[in-house]
């Protein structure tokens, strides 16, 4: 990531980005108040103009750690790219939905729900995408306890310590 | 009224369900409901070795499987600094460009089957299947490859593999001729596609639609060239865009008259490789002891058949990984669905999902 | 002839004709099927149903496949579903293949076979011939499906409407040969017409030449058949009003569909072709060959058909009413007047 994205957002969102101590690292890390306004920043500023999300990854560090969103932004028309992290609260993860600027957020979120149980505040739609509705937990936490039976039926037993 | 299409459905190309309000023929909302195929494979990834990984990844996207084997690999490479014999990446771009014709035989096959086109289906699957032949002679398998590898391939390339590939496209370039004859210029195919479910390239880009579905839209986007991996930077081709040839830009026939040109580019590109490639080399000889990159994480996309595929990478140094993220090109791909099918016929909604070339054992993973 | 007959007689005569009838319908349909499936193999480059090597898997060259598959629908459980109109949906079936099979009885097979010759014949033919799509709506009713009713929607508009054209190209016909009976319309097209052709209905004029390409083109539409399979596609309506239909039941509309061909095949060759006329005329003429011509000339039909089928994507539903209404019947009306011109000063 070059420097003047970091900049150029520094001077817009003072108070949003989180100081890192290496600046070379490849990331942005923000605080969740913001980041729908530095989302649409990203977006609509000409010369930053992330017009693509590429991807968004939750990641839970573990069960005495935080929970984390990951947002990989890329340019169409300037071929940057930025990756954006947002650490969480455990226990009331909540982050700005950006589904009303890049809509491909809508299922992205909706993923990142399902599976860690991050709420997207306002977001349209925010049910479970891949999961049933009536599933009971957030699987891809790391302190996930796989259920052992869904309406019934039995939930095959995990080897332990599979590697 | 609302109406049930799927999970089994003859044209759903999986086991997708579409939730469709409509009123009469005329389809007012579409609801895509997936997960039918949700097999867990992000949870599985955290619990498995990097190499074990690997399987997983063909199961995926199951008509495509090399393209997502190499997406893994050179993720993975690229986080742990392996550099890769020459030899390697040669062998791996054939096998991706050959997967890429197999894969966009079948989505083009199942196309013209989804406008009621049945004959044109079955002459795509023949001459995939001599793709598969080719697969076969490599590695054994025909559909779950398993066959590149962290720092190499499982397999050298066996005897006579080099005269195979060309008898190969040798027989093939002129096909393409006979499926523009029986399908593509087809009178009834163009009235079935032209200015359906236009995609503008700005709401695909909005949707992050990517691979042969963007290009339709007339973006010329394509990873190989923007951002060449392996060694795709040390070949010729072009990349084909829709250009409304006749309807307008983003219509379902632009997207299948790109993949069809694509097709042709692939067959370009393999015969070069295969011109290039050094005869001689280990295939084994980067193969790492043990797979187990530095802390870190990493973003890496490579150009699969369907578009953008990307894999989030996060390693705490074990030789397990911490986190695997896969993003799919057709996942995005059918969030699009509802905002370019709606207003349209039931038959048009179809036309329209078949053109978007999903295959639902990557949206589920 | 059937006036000197006393009843016992006409009832006995009715009884062999109806299961005469019946054979022809299921050996239609038993060697349609087959053809229909060696065919697509061949278009297809595959081979289709085949034997395979000793013992009786399903005949040399798989010709016993279709009636191995008969026997497979026969044995079937027969399944309605619960929610099912059950009396409508055990009836539809029926209604259709009465339909073809009333129609049937009035073809002129030869110059001698024919199980009724009525003197309104053509007219006859085109009546019943709609009569199907009553059974095709109760089927989609009674199956209580969407897709059943989506099916059944879609071929009644489609029927109705390719019903028209199909009529105003056979009044082309009917002004030419000034009648309506079938061996009438057979017997006014004997002869040599321009120098060379046989005096068909098709070579008598351009117009009537563009008539038999309405009446098969809406013909083809009429018996749900790619490119106009829109109330059966498989691809949109899984199988459409016959969505719920299983062993038997299904097997009616199947045996149906094939009869269905090839009465709209056969009222092609009757009105246009010469039916049971040899292309050369005085050649190969006599009684049995009118036989032979007919049925070649009907098979052929059924050939191109089956032939369209594999070649043919499918047409969506406006686009397929806009071939009724906008093309086929201003072109069928054209026809009318120009056939009354053609008569009155040239022919």
């Amino acid at each position: 990531m070059s420097q003047d994205i970091r900049t150029i957002l520094k001077k817009a969102f003072p108070a949003a980005i989180v100081e890192q101590e290496a600046e070379t690292e490849d990331y942005l890390e923000v605080r969740p108040g913001e980041w729908f306004e530095i989302a649409t920043f990203l977006h609509d500023t000409p010369e930053l103009k992330f017009d693509s999300l590429q991807c968004i990854t939750g990641v839970d560090w573990g069960p005495e750690a935080h929970l984390e969103v990951r947002y990989n932004l890329h340019s169409m028309e300037h071929k940057h790219k930025l990756e954006i992290r947002i650490v969480l609260d455990r226990t009331a993860p909540e982050v700005p939905s950006v589904e009303k600027i890049w809509r491909v957020a809508d299922w992205f979120e909706r993923e990142v729900y399902d599976m860690y149980g991050i709420v997207f505040t306002g977001h349209r739609n925010l049910r479970r995408i891949l999961l049933p509705d009536d599933w009971v937990g957030w699987p891809l936490r790391k302190d996930y306890e796989t259920p052992e039976t869904y309406h019934g039926i039995v939930v095959p037993k995990i080897k332990e310590e599979w590697e | 009224m609302v109406l049930n299409i799927g999970p089994q459905h003859p044209s759903t190309h999986g086991v997708l369900r579409l939730k469709v309000k409509t009123d009469g023929e005329i389809v007012s909302e579409i609801t895509p409901i997936i997960g039918y195929l949700h097999r867990c494979f992000e949870k599985h990834c955290e619990n498995l070795s990097y190499e074990q990984v690997i399987p997983y990844t063909d199961r995926c996207d199951y008509i495509a499987s090399m393209n997502n084997n190499f997406g893994y690999v050179v993720a993975v490479e690229e986080l742990m600094g392996i550099e890769v014999p020459e030899r390697v990446e040669y062998i791996r771009v054939i096998m991706a460009e050959l997967n890429r014709i197999a894969s966009h035989l079948l989505a083009l096959g199942t196309y013209g089957l989804d406008i009621g086109a049945f004959t044109p289906f079955l002459y795509m699957f023949r001459d995939r299947e001599r793709i598969l032949d080719l697969f076969e002679m490599t590695c054994g398998a025909r559909l779950l490859y398993n066959y590149m590898w962290v720092g190499g391939l499982s397999h050298d390339l066996p005897v006579g593999f080099v005269e195979a590939a060309y008898d190969f496209l040798d027989y093939f370039e002129p096909q393409v001729k006979e499926y523009n004859d029986l399908l593509t210029y087809n009178k009834i195919f163009i009235e079935r596609t032209a200015d359906i479910g236009v995609l503008p390239a700005e709401v695909a880009i909005n949707y992050g639609v990517t691979g042969p579905n963007l290009r339709g839209s007339g973006v010329a986007w394509d990873l190989r060239k923007a951002e060449p991996y392996s060694v795709y930077d040390r070949f010729e081709f072009d990349i084909p865009v829709g250009k409304g040839l006749v309807g307008s830009v983003g219509d379902c026939w632009d997207r299948y008259w790109v993949r069809v040109q694509e097709m042709l580019e692939s067959v370009k590109i393999i015969r070069q490789a295969l011109q290039k490639m050094p005869s001689e080399g280990d295939v084994h000889a980067a193969l790492p002891k043990k797979v187990r990159p530095p802390k870190g994480s990493i973003y890496k996309r490579t150009e699969s058949p369907r578009g953008d595929l990307g894999y989030y990478i996060i390693s705490s140094g074990k030789p397990v990984p911490f986190r695997i993220k896969m993003r799919s090109p057709a996942f995005t791909a059918l969030c699009v669905l509802d905002e370019i099918a709606r207003g349209w016929m039931i038959s048009d909604v179809l036309a329209i999902l078949g053109s978007l070339d999903i295959v639902l054992g990557e949206i589920d993973r | 002839m059937f006036e000197n007959l006393t009843s016992l007689e006409w009832l006995l005569w009715l009884i062999l004709a109806g299961l005469l009838l019946f054979g022809l319908m299921a050996v239609n349909a038993l060697a349609a099927v087959y053809a229909e499936r060696k065919l697509s193999a061949f278009m297809q480059d595959r081979l289709g149903p085949m034997g395979q090597g000793a013992g009786f898997h399903a005949g040399k060259w798989g010709m016993l496949q279709t009636v191995a598959d008969a026997l497979k629908l026969i044995l079937k459980e027969d399944i309605i579903p619960r929610a099912a109109d059950r009396r409508l949906f055990i009836i539809a079936p029926y209604i259709i293949f009465i339909g073809a099979f009333i129609a049937i009885a009035a073809l002129p097979f030869s110059e001698y076979i024919q199980v009724i010759d009525i003197n309104l014949g053509i007219f006859y033919l085109l009546a019943v011939c709609s009569l199907g799509v009553v059974g095709l709506i109760t089927a989609g009713w009674a199956s209580d499906n969407k897709w059943s009713l989506y099916g059944a929607l879609r071929s009644a508009a489609q029927i109705v409407s390719y019903e028209i054209p199909a009529a105003l190209s056979i009044i082309v016909v009917v002004m030419l040969t000034s009648t309506l009976d079938l061996q009438g319309i057979i017997r006014s097209q004997e002869g040599v017409i321009w120098g060379i052709l046989p005096n068909w209905i098709i070579f008598n004029n351009p117009f009537a030449f563009l008539a038999f390409f309405i009446y098969f083109i809406s013909g083809v539409a009429e018996t749900n058949r790619t490119p106009f399979d829109i109330p059966e596609a498989e691809s949109e309506l899984v199988a459409g009003f016959h969505t719920e239909y299983s062993g038997m039941r299904w097997a009616f509309f199947f045996l149906s569909e094939y009869a269905n061909m090839f009465i709209v095949c056969g009222i092609a060759t009757v009105a246009f072709l010469g039916g049971w006329q040899s292309p050369v005329p005085g050649f190969m003429d006599s009684g049995a060959w009118g036989l032979f011509w007919f049925f070649g000339k009907v098979l052929f039909l059924i050939f191109v058909m089956i032939w369209f089928r594999w070649t043919f994507p499918r047409l969506r539903v406006d686009q397929l009413m806009g071939v009724a209404w906008k093309v086929l019947l201003p072109l069928a009306l054209l026809n009318i007047f120009g056939v009354g011109l053609w008569s009155l000063y040239i022919g």
